[in-house]
């Protein structure tokens, strides 16, 4: 019986043993593929002249700021939808009037209004990271146990108390599964909005190795964006079980 | 009951309203360069003038051309690949641990990757828009596979059905409500991937005319392109959301 870890690492180490074999085999010569070796090689040299440091640090940084941003943004409507009924249903169709505009959309306007560089990127990341926050911190709170909040009316807890003791704990589970969700969707965003036009971080890198006929660079950044998300998603899985255990066995909405 | 839902929508609208009559008021104020910001009037007459005597219905069908095909392929590829994977654990052991590893990849990463291999053409686009959509069907579909009721599985067995016959009769409708879901997920991906790979390759599309709109600080067009993908967004969703109801009537309706 093979273990299930062994099983899970078969079909890439298999895949990337036959890639390599195949294109030694017939010399490959080609601007869109590259033996494993290769884009091995790239990436050290990558990381050797840290070019691929600089490129990672533009992503992350406008991913994170325009999650924090925008998360705080969504937060606020979120827990203020949820605790005010008539507030709820009273913004209803300005919120779903606004929520289907693809983020991608927002592009050329934050390209007129504020050129290239982190500003258009952090508006466009905020944009989007304002939907899963705003939609799941207000079920959250909508879905916390009544009898809370009748308690924190007897305690007679101002609403600033209310919100601090009451619900942002009770509601903090799913909250931080929010905000994992709205993680990816920044470095996403971040990433596209690199390679439609924002010539910085890791989406503009793997655009310029593309035209300058480089494919096993190419290939390395693909290589390191998919860890960048898998380490980011990882981390945050594993935050998020540390820090809530089974509280956070919440279902994924995805 | 019903009469006050119809009054919080109407308060509801009337709300929007407002937000859109303080759009007006800041426009005409002239607080925000109109460069930048043209009043709602400017920008619903910019979509009266491009849908009467403009190319904007062109685009709109460019769009939404390059959204559904994409969707389409994806949609019959996830769910077929999604079967036989989730169908068989084998498969599942050997082939779920590299998808999970692949989902949280940015797939627009893919982007410059399927600009090597076909250049900036149409069929980039479809592969681009077909590679990102797969995931959440191809996931959803092996995960909802998986997760059928085991006893299911048993009493397949002992009326002796075939493999194909335990898909399309047990596995696939009790899957649906995932497939279902994993569909109007990359719906809004498989329009993200169209704007952005009509801005890149320059393909006819509502993408290319808000970015050709923004290169010449035309920004009634530009504000008018924004809300028409908006509506895309809002009524291919919608759309969904119908189909998906009406599909699992039946769910509701057992038990």
């Amino acid at each position: 019986m093979i273990p299930e870890r062994v099983k899970a690492l078969l079909l890439p180490v298999a895949a990337l043993v036959a890639l390599e074999i195949w294109a030694r085999a017939i010399h490959l010569q080609s601007d869109s593929l590259a033996p494993p070796s290769a884009v091995a090689a790239a990436l050290v040299g990558a990381f050797q002249d840290g070019s691929i440091l600089i490129a990672t640090r533009d992503t992350l940084v406008p991913a994170f700021a325009g999650l924090s941003i925008g998360g705080a943004i969504g937060l606020a409507f979120g827990i203020a939808l949820g605790i005010f009924h008539v507030f709820d249903r009273l913004m209803e169709v300005t919120i779903e009037a606004i929520r289907p505009i693809p983020s991608i959309a927002l592009l050329p306007i934050a390209l007129i209004a504020l050129g290239f560089g982190y500003r258009m990127e952090i508006v466009i990341v905020a944009f989007a990271c304002i939907w899963p926050i705003l939609v799941l911190s207000r079920a959250a709170v909508g879905g916390i146990e009544p009898r809370l909040m009748e308690v924190s009316r007897a305690l007679r807890l101002s609403p600033a108390d209310r919100v601090r003791k009451i619900i942002i704990p009770a509601a903090l589970p799913r909250i931080f599964l929010a905000f994992r969700l709205a993680a990816g969707i920044a470095l996403i965003v971040a990433v596209t909005v690199e390679i439609a036009i924002n010539p910085i971080g890791l989406g503009a890198a793997i655009m310029t190795a593309q035209q300058a006929l480089r494919p096993e660079l190419m290939l390395a950044y693909l290589l390191w964006i998919g860890i960048v998300g898998y380490l980011l998603n990882t981390g945050l899985v594993v935050a998020q079980n540390h820090l809530f255990g089974r509280a956070a066995l919440v279902r994924d909405p995805a | 009951m019903n009469r006050s839902v119809l009054y919080w929508r109407a308060a509801s609208f009337a709300v929007a309203a407002g937000f859109v009559g303080l759009w007006q008021m800041i426009a005409n104020q002239r607080l925000v360069s109109p460069v930048f910001l043209p009043g709602p009037d400017r920008a619903w007459a910019s979509l009266v003038r491009g849908f009467t005597d403009g190319d904007l219905w062109g685009k709109l069908v460019g769009t939404l051309g390059h959204m559904a095909y994409g969707w389409f392929v994806a949609s019959i590829a996830g769910i077929a690949l999604g079967a036989m994977i989730g169908s068989s654990r084998t498969m599942r052991s050997y082939v779920a641990p590299s998808l999970e590893f692949l989902r949280p990849l940015p797939v627009s990463a893919i982007i410059p990757v399927a600009i090597a291999m076909l250049g900036l053409t149409q069929s980039m686009a479809l592969f681009v828009i077909a590679f990102g959509a797969i995931w959440p069907m191809l996931l959803a579909t092996i995960h909802g596979f998986a997760a059928v009721e085991p006893r299911l599985y048993e009493v397949s067995r002992s009326l002796h059905m075939s493999r194909l016959a335990v898909i399309f009769k047990i596995a696939l409708p009790s899957a649906s409500p995932d497939i279902l879901s994993g569909m109007r997920l990359s719906l809004t991906v498989a329009l993200i991937l169209s704007v952005v790979c009509e801005i890149l390759a320059g393909l006819d599309g509502l993408g290319h005319w808000v970015l050709l709109s923004a290169r010449s600080f035309r920004s009634a067009d530009l504000f008018a392109g924004v809300i028409l993908l908006g509506v895309i967004g809002y009524l291919t969703a919608l759309a969904m959301s119908v189909v998906e109801k009406r599909l699992l009537r039946w769910r509701s309706g057992g038990h």
